[in-house]
């Protein structure tokens, strides 16, 4: 069976996700190419140990994302079995396109691979998890930071491949930037605000904590809805983002069911809560019953004495 | 031009989820509703149709009581309903999207909305799956779009930020949440739709061939129980517990 893998990009390099679906397929056996759309990261894929050969993918119509270009530009690469992206915004569009192009079936997200083949998922936003058995050849999507990546050390030859593709999605305008901070998408470590934190000002102190521990900073519906200044790329929950880091801090958060949709999977959640009867202590791990004002000084300060260790 | 907009019916965010016997417990849902990212759909459907677009038509797929979305599209302006019905509890995607293809050209629409990801299994793969068998453009992650002459310009959320974006030709938008309000009916829109006909299709009668299915349901689970958590009171225990944080979970 042969894995084609197509890369993910992040920050004009590789994203780290591209090692751990190399180490995800390693496990089911199979030689392992990598196809590099617009050639972004071609020299970090080529040294990820277990990659047979990496393709590099270049031409005009990578300069801004356009599914149906992208996937007719990369489809013609793609000489393998298994298919598998991250299971990105982006990356399950193209698994999706690459999929229904070959007549594949497509399973998104998976949490984990046996040998099969056989896949796991969460559904109904984590109150449930499918098994699925699926038949080759198909494409799969992977959940980030579910899978053990693969080591570096590798030295797979690339081949660099340019193409010429039509392009229907034209960008008119950038109306905001992403910001620079992380995304809560793709962070191990998650500090969440609601609306208890009683005013959008009050966020710089959560940013002041993430800022020690390399959190990325998030916000449930509430405070999105209530605040401007609170941007949607920051909400977690049924309409926002799903997010499984290793710790979830929630601050001034009720715990609706929405944000509970989208956060339930973390490792371990931390919850600060000045409402002893709030729902998030149902699925916190660890609750303190206290104002943000008196507990995020503290938190700083103690987090700060850790990590200094 | 003629604007279809996909619906897909799925347990309320609130319903509880039980499994019994290694499948979800469906007998113990107690409220079905328009899956939240397809009422983003719904709704910029319902503007293109305002602002110039010929037709909305409103299509589901799904066992007798999906029905029930359409009636509520048609209480907020959807002219068309197309239901196909199907009772098979677990369906590949190649299925869903030749499925789905095949009642868009019955359609005959070229601009085709729908939900970036159904709230139920969590995938996002009818979107751009069902573009790619169409041969339209496909645009992700749309929280607003507009007509202007025979082009559509949408805001997406892209990898970079907020863009706008202009595509023109038969395409697909999928839609995540945005700035936009949804609107509720009113009493003469529910009144209208109640009598508004659905067109209700097997799928042995879209006359496209289903083979025999390439993915399959092995079973449902709980996900697995945590601990129960522990509590303490006041900002002072905070010491106590970021030690915890790192000599019992590890986690910093």
């Amino acid at each position: 069976m042969d894995v084609v893998i197509i890369s993910e990009a992040g920050n004009e390099s590789l994203h780290p996700v591209t090692a751990q679906l190399v180490g995800a397929s390693s496990s089911i056996g199979g030689k392992i190419s990598v196809i590099c759309p617009g050639g972004i990261g071609s020299s970090e894929a080529a040294m990820i140990a277990g990659v047979s050969k990496v393709i590099s993918v270049e031409g005009d119509c990578f300069a801004s994302y356009d599914c149906m270009a992208w996937c007719n530009a990369i489809l013609p690469f793609i000489d393998g079995d298994l298919v598998m992206t991250s299971s990105s915004a982006i990356g399950r569009e193209i698994s999706a396109a690459i999929a229904a192009k070959k007549d594949f079936p497509v399973v998104q997200d998976i949490t984990s691979l046996n040998d099969g083949i056989s896949v796991s998922r969460s559904i109904f936003s984590g109150k449930a998890i499918e098994e699925v058995g699926v038949s080759l050849p198909c494409a799969l999507s992977v959940r980030a930071n579910t899978f053990q990546p693969a080591e570096g050390g590798g030295n797979a030859e690339i081949t660099t491949i340019n193409v010429s593709q039509e392009v229907s999605v034209a960008v008119k305008e950038a109306l905001a930037k992403a910001g620079e901070r992380l995304d809560v998408a793709e962070a191990n470590i998650v500090i969440s605000g609601g609306r208890g934190m009683g005013d959008p000002s009050n966020f710089s102190h959560l940013y002041d904590v993430a800022e020690e521990i390399g959190a990325a900073v998030g916000a449930s519906r509430a405070a999105v809805d209530t605040w401007e200044e609170i941007p949607h790329s920051m909400q977690v929950g049924q309409t926002g983002k799903t997010v499984t880091p290793s710790l979830y801090i929630a601050v001034g958060i009720s715990g609706a069911i929405q944000h509970l949709a989208g956060m339930r999977s973390s490792k371990y959640i931390l919850a600060i809560n000045k409402d002893p009867e709030a729902p998030i202590f149902g699925v916190a791990d660890y609750g303190i019953v206290a104002t943000w004002e008196e507990s995020i000084p503290a938190l700083k300060e103690h987090l700060s004495a850790v990590m200094s260790d | 031009m003629g604007v279809a907009v996909l619906l897909k019916q799925v347990p309320d965010t609130t319903a509880k989820i039980s499994v019994s016997g290694s499948r979800v417990d469906e007998s113990a849902i107690t409220k079905w509703s328009i899956s939240p990212y397809d009422e983003y759909a719904l709704e910029s459907a319902i503007a293109l149709k305002e602002s110039g677009a010929d037709e909305l038509v409103a299509i589901t797929c799904g066992p007798q009581r999906a029905s029930k979305c359409l009636t509520e599209a048609a209480a907020v302006g959807a002219d068309r309903l197309i239901h196909i019905v199907t009772d098979a509890d677990f369906m590949d995607s190649c299925t869903v999207q030749s499925i789905l293809s095949s009642a868009i050209e019955r359609s005959e629409c070229d601009i085709v909305l729908c939900g970036k990801q159904a709230a139920d299994t969590n995938s996002g793969s009818t979107g751009p799956g069902v573009a790619s068998l169409l041969g339209y453009s496909c645009v992700g992650s749309v929280t607003e779009v507009s007509m202007d002459g025979g082009k559509l310009s949408a805001t997406r959320l892209g990898a970079t930020g907020l863009e706008r974006i202009e595509v023109s030709g038969p395409c697909l938008l999928t839609f995540d949440k945005g700035e936009v309000e949804l609107r509720r009916p009113n009493v003469r829109g529910i009144m209208m739709a109640k009598k508004k006909p659905i067109e209700s299709i097997g799928v042995e009668d879209l006359g496209i061939e289903i083979g025999s299915p390439r993915a399959s349901l092995q079973s449902h689970s709980s996900p697995p129980d945590k601990p129960p958590g522990q509590k303490f009171e006041g900002a002072g225990s905070i010491e106590v517990v970021v030690g915890k944080l790192r000599d019992e979970a590890n986690v910093i």
